[in-house]
């Protein structure tokens, strides 16, 4: 027993955003509102963001920005030591990835408007018995 | 399907959990995302780049290509929120307000219109009087938005941000002014043009500066060709190089972020929104 609270408390970063993935799958599977459906792709989005971010993360390091970089007033640039600052790269593939998923979303917005202003109508059994009587 | 769903659901979180102890720990040093690029990037990047800001150091400079193609996505998504949603035809049912009394008339003729001006004012169907506080608020803060955009976008090398960060929180100002008045104040101050026009600006100005790098000799968005163009200290080429990439990713997103919520807000007819 304690080893396994142990594992968790070691990790209980990754149990959190598999949760919070979880959800996100779960309302994509299983909700009947587009909208929703969205929603659920966004928290299952953020999941991946938070996973990434945190295995950026060092105990005990900084932000990456290099203090003193340009030796400031006097005072010499200091030898850097990576394991100071945390990892960039998780950082910037986030950051990019962000923006991406507020635009694909968007686009996805769209999609819902067409779908409503033929259909009148988000819910998906109803969408398929539409197009079922066609 | 609920409970297929819940059961699909339940089992691939268990699989995640159980493959999550062969992961390394929480704030683990040693884990094998930051044993390799990175160290060469936090040890190395300020002499190479001479930029303090590590992330706009990757992002701009060592990941110039996949920052460019991103930015690509954006403009696209804003062409396909245009294309799918855009709707030129003009609405059967108009309405107007004579200001001075408060009475709204209702147009069904296409052919009638009402010249608008000072005296009339084109309203929703849903129209409401807006509200003098909100109003107000908006009116002062949206200037400061625009202003911290602004040093967001130029002070990506030395501190937090950058093109993304600054082009979001510009785009939200423009949105800010739409909630706040109507749409239709801020598409008088932001036309469709503008913004169409800008969101490619964005994406050309980024591709340009590799372009340019290109012809001065070296290859593809390798700022430090472009010493000669600039007449600064050589040494500090590619922290500007950087600086020109950020302010085209900030034109691209700020415009496209406008252009996706004005589409969708009025559903392609650019007059009522939300």
């Amino acid at each position: 027993m304690t080893e396994i609270i142990s594992l968790v408390v070691a990790k209980y970063n990754y149990w959190l955003y598999i949760i919070l993935m979880m959800i996100g799958l779960y309302a994509m599977i299983a909700k009947n509102n587009l909208i929703k459906k969205l929603v659920g792709m966004n928290i299952f989005q953020t999941a991946i963001i938070l996973f990434y971010v945190s295995t950026g993360y060092k105990t005990g390091a900084t932000i990456p920005i290099i203090k003193n970089a340009h030796g400031g007033h006097g005072v010499e640039a200091a030898v850097i030591h990576a394991a100071d600052y945390i990892n960039p790269l998780p950082h910037v593939l986030m950051l990019t990835a962000i923006v991406v998923s507020v635009a694909t979303f968007g686009v996805a917005m769209a999609l819902c408007v067409r779908i409503y202003q033929r259909y009148q109508t988000l819910e998906e059994d109803e969408l398929r018995m539409r197009l079922s009587e066609k | 399907m609920k409970l297929l769903g819940f059961i699909i659901v339940c089992l691939t979180g268990i699989f995640l959990l159980y493959g999550t102890s062969d992961l390394p720990d929480w704030g683990d040093p040693n884990s094998p995302a930051s044993l390799h690029l990175s160290n060469h990037y936090i040890e190395k990047a300020v002499a190479e780049t001479e930029v303090p800001n590590l992330v706009t150091a990757v992002l701009a400079d060592y990941r110039g290509f996949d920052t460019m193609f991103e930015t690509a996505v954006v403009f696209t998504a804003g062409l396909a929120c245009f294309l799918l949603l855009r709707d030129f035809k003009p609405k059967q049912d108009r309405y107007y307000r004579h200001v001075p009394t408060g009475v709204v008339l209702h147009f069904k003729d296409k052919a009638r219109q009402l010249r608008v001006g000072t005296e009339f004012e084109s309203v929703d169907k849903d129209w409401v009087p807006s509200d003098m506080v909100i109003k107000t608020v908006c009116r002062i803060l949206i200037p400061f938005i625009q202003i911290y955009a602004l040093y967001v976008v130029a002070h990506g090398d030395f501190s937090p941000g950058g093109g993304f960060q600054g082009g979001v929180i510009f785009g939200s100002s423009f949105i800010l002014l739409a909630i706040s008045y109507n749409l239709k104040t801020l598409m008088k101050r932001v036309s469709e043009k503008f913004l169409g026009i800008f969101s490619a600006v964005g994406v050309l100005i980024y591709v340009g500066i590799g372009v340019i790098a290109m012809i001065m000799g070296g290859n593809f968005l390798d700022y430090s060709t472009l010493a000669p163009l600039v007449p600064v200290d050589p040494g500090h080429i590619r922290a500007l190089g950087m600086l020109g990439v950020e302010i085209g990713v900030g034109i691209a997103v700020m415009a496209a972020m406008a252009i996706i919520y004005i589409n969708i807000v009025s559903q392609g007819r650019h007059d009522e929104g939300l």
